[in-house]
């Protein structure tokens, strides 16, 4: 057992290496001169100079690489080239802000897309099948930041619900944390809904073909239990799993809505470090999101090994 | 009991729906500033916080008048090398240290020596400070400079606490410690900036907000929406579409200024190998060019008429602008002539612009209108960081950017069109022109400074380095229960006087 995180953790790193390797080179390859963009619009030659030497921007690219890896090894990922804030008191600050926005996306996503795919697998090639296939159908069609700016202006505009964009920690403000989240989780959690309610729906139509189902409605059981009892618990397994691959897509997703909704999380904080070549937080969170995912990985392959005792006898 | 629940519930919802209500004042900037330390910031949204947190030695009038606020009088030396400031006796800094001469040594020593400092150019011309007394200093130059009084109304000019520099060093950003109306509470990056009432400003009765926010909020749509929505009190930069939406709105108010900078096309004249084509070589192609615009219609058509159409460094408003030669009308038969003249009946140019809406549609007309002259514009679009890169290097045609102005006229034309200017990405130089912007740049007396840059402007009208568009004008955006607001064009928002009704 031991030995196998061991080996685990020996395939972790060099892959944590190519990862770095490769957002290096990459933000190197943008084009544009940062020094350029963060003297400011005098373009002073003394201040062009002085970020060049201060960042190393003049070194050979091995050098600078290097320069980063060592920083790294000592815990320091840099301070931001825009406001001199430290990368990871960045990154501490903004991931709980979109964990937070994942979450409630996610239970809005389950909230709407089971029944609604219960629903339309048990009433399949009803009118309300259809409807609920349309609505589905447009969840997944209506882009992002369009059904954000119009909940904008119908909510927070005409209606003065809910403010308008923004963000509030939720150990300070819990009700206006929940008031500023709303709205951004449910732009996020409807374009979720519309897949998730297309797999619960196949998922479910299999299972409610099979023998057990018959056998159950033969006993007499109510339709009600027949579907969430029998029917719905074993569609509930591919449902998990695609849960948890949609997660990763609803950081990314994350990305347009927190832009819109102007919320600080993890998407705004490497969008706006793209576009003012803020190397240093770009390529400190692209190395932590790397970091996480490899961890996430790992926790799973662990839990898989305890969990599947063939698992445990293959090796 | 069902009845209760559904009780509970109403409740619970009716009070996650009500708004808070903001009892303080509440600005939606267009951007996140960058470090909030003076000598090291380079963003306009940045000097916006700093007009309520940093106090000047100087300040300026919407009409660009130099005015007091830390300094009290100033004088000049005759041969113009030394400018000798009274200081206001009744300011301290936020943590308690008091302002004097001394102080203000401090800072002109820190903007001319601290590494990471940006302000060493503004500063530049002065040899020594002398502290002559408790409250008054005096400046030495290298050579007379007529800008300095400006600089010293922007970041050159903020007093930061001598205590806080020492201490904090470069990180001073982090926590900044100034003497203006109001002091640092905190920073949430990409979220806002929150700053309270300085209990012992020196003209605190001017002040009647207790608590300022700045919530940046890049999306135009969204900031307007919140302001709408009572999220926001005022916003800067409000999008020229929407400005007819918001002057029809009685819940809102509007103000505006035209801007100190402008926009063109900037022409690689002698700037490495691409300079070397008949666009950057003959300066009568340049005037066909300008003269298929009609700058007029493009103000109207991309900007709903909101800005301000301009063929010179200087808007039409400002007292610098040469009212000899006023804004162009559009003469496209000229234009054929001049082209013709320069032996081309059509001539390709390639401009690049930067990759947003607003600057692409701008280049469109541009195209339209230049194509009926003769010139098939090719438009490169770049994102603005490789756009810089490119022009900076001397890798392009011509290339659409801006300035944003300074208070003194120098600022604006210096820097580009001396041989040696800074940012003289054209590369042109004419040693007539070097010396009449030099000379303008040594008198204190505005009118002999006027007559100097017009007689510059006699050659670059004709030379046309750079083919000036428009000027912008910064739009406001308030609430209907604000009062007291004064639309600046150096778009700074002035907190003094300001109210909620």
């Amino acid at each position: 057992m031991l030995s196998y995180i061991a080996r685990r953790l020996a395939i972790a790193i060099p892959t944590l290496i190519l990862v770095s390797i490769f957002v290096f080179v990459l933000q190197k390859l943008l084009p544009g001169d940062p020094a350029l963009v963060l003297a400011g619009e005098e373009r002073d030659p003394q201040v062009l100079e002085f970020i060049r030497q201060k960042y190393h921007l003049t070194e050979p690219i091995l050098y600078q690489y290097f320069y980063w890896v060592e920083a790294m090894l000592r815990g320091d990922l840099g301070v931001s080239l825009r406001t001199n804030q430290p990368v990871l008191e960045l990154i501490a600050d903004k991931l709980p802000v979109t964990i937070q926005l994942a979450i409630m996306a996610m239970i809005i996503a389950f909230m709407i897309g089971i029944p609604t795919g219960i629903l339309s697998a048990a009433k399949k090639g009803t009118p309300v099948d259809y409807i609920a296939n349309i609505v589905a159908l447009s969840g997944l069609s209506i882009p992002n930041f369009w059904l954000g700016i119009m909940l904008i202006m119908l909510v927070s505009v005409n209606l003065g619900w809910l403010p308008a964009s923004g963000y509030e920690s939720p150990f300070i403000d819990p009700v206006r944390s929940f008031q500023t989240m709303i709205m951004p989780a449910f732009v996020l959690g409807t374009a979720l809904a519309a897949t998730l309610m297309r797999h619960t729906r196949s998922a479910m139509l299999g299972v409610l073909k099979a023998d057990y189902v018959r056998t159950a409605r033969a006993k007499g059981l109510r339709e009600l239990v027949v579907i969430i009892k029998h029917a719905f618990r074993n569609a509930l397994l591919p449902i998990v799993t695609l849960s948890a691959l949609l997660f990763g897509e609803l950081l990314a997703g994350a990305v347009l809505t927190e832009q819109i909704f102007t919320i600080p999380g993890f998407g705004k904080l490497i969008v706006d470090a793209v576009f003012t070549r803020d190397y240093a937080v770009v390529q400190g969170v692209v190395l932590c999101t790397a970091a996480g995912f490899i961890l996430m990985n790992l926790i799973a392959d662990i839990l898989y090994f305890l969990l599947n005792p063939r698992m445990r006898s293959a090796l | 009991m069902r009845k209760q629940l559904l009780a509970a519930l109403l409740l619970g919802a009716s009070s996650v729906l009500t708004p808070a209500l903001a009892a303080d004042l509440r600005i939606g900037l267009q951007e996140d500033p960058d470090v909030l330390d003076p000598d090291q910031s380079r963003t306009f949204v940045g000097r916006i916080v700093y007009a309520s947190l940093c106090d000047k030695l100087v300040d300026i009038t919407p009409d660009l008048q130099i005015i007091p606020q830390l300094a009290t009088d100033w004088s000049w030396s005759d041969d113009g090398l030394t400018l000798t400031m009274n200081l206001r006796q009744d300011a301290s800094f936020h943590d308690g240290t008091p302002f004097n001469a001394e102080a203000v040594k401090a800072n002109i020593d820190r903007s001319q020596n601290l590494p990471e400092s940006r302000r060493k150019s503004e500063v530049k011309s002065i040899a020594g400070v002398e502290v002559t007394g408790p409250y008054q200093v005096k400046f030495t130059l290298k050579a007379p400079d007529a800008t300095l009084l400006a600089q010293f109304a922007d970041r050159s000019g903020m007093m930061l606490s001598p205590a806080a520099t020492a201490a904090e060093g470069a990180d001073f950003g982090a926590k900044p410690v100034c003497s203006g109306p109001f002091k640092f509470v905190e920073r949430v990056a990409q979220d806002r900036i929150v700053l309270e009432k300085f209990a012992d400003y020196w003209n605190k009765d001017a002040i009647h907000f207790d608590k300022v926010t700045f919530l940046p909020i890049p999306d135009t749509t969204v900031r307007l929406a919140n302001l709408r929505s009572g999220d926001l009190d005022m916003l800067e930069r409000l999008a020229a579409t929407d400005v007819a939406s918001v002057k029809s709105d009685s819940k809102l108010q509007y103000a505006e200024a035209v801007s100190l900078g402008y926009q063109g096309i900037t022409v690689n004249l002698n700037n490495g190998e691409r300079g070397d084509n008949p666009f950057g070589n003959d300066p009568k192609i340049r005037q066909a060019f300008s003269l298929s615009l009609d700058r007029d219609a493009i103000n109207q058509v991309v900007f709903e008429g909101v800005f301000a159409p301009g063929n010179q460094p200087f808007p039409p408003t400002s007292p610098w602008y040469d009212k000899d030669y006023p804004v162009p009308a559009r003469d496209v038969e000229k234009a054929k002539a001049l082209l013709k003249e320069a032996g081309y009946d059509s001539l390709d140019v390639e401009v690049q612009v930067a990759n947003n809406p607003v600057q692409t549609q701008l280049m469109q007309v541009v195209q339209a209108m230049a194509a009926e002259a003769g010139f098939n514009v090719k438009l490169k679009s770049m994102e603005f960081a490789s756009l810089l890169a490119d022009q900076s290097a001397g890798n392009y045609q011509g290339s659409q950017v801006g300035w944003s102005g300074r208070v003194d006229p120098d600022g604006n034309i210096h820097q580009f069109m001396t041989c040696k200017g800074g940012i003289n990405d054209s590369k042109y130089c004419n040693p007539e022109v070097d010396k009449l912007l030099d000379e303008a740049r040594q008198s204190t007396d505005n009118a002999v400074r006027k007559a100097k840059y017009d007689a510059a402007r006699d050659i670059l009208i004709k030379d046309l380095p750079i083919i000036y568009l428009y000027h912008q004008t910064w739009i406001w955006a308030l609430s209907d229960k604000m009062e007291g607001f004064i639309a600046y064009p150096d778009g700074m928002i002035r907190l003094e006087n300001v109210k909620f009704k």
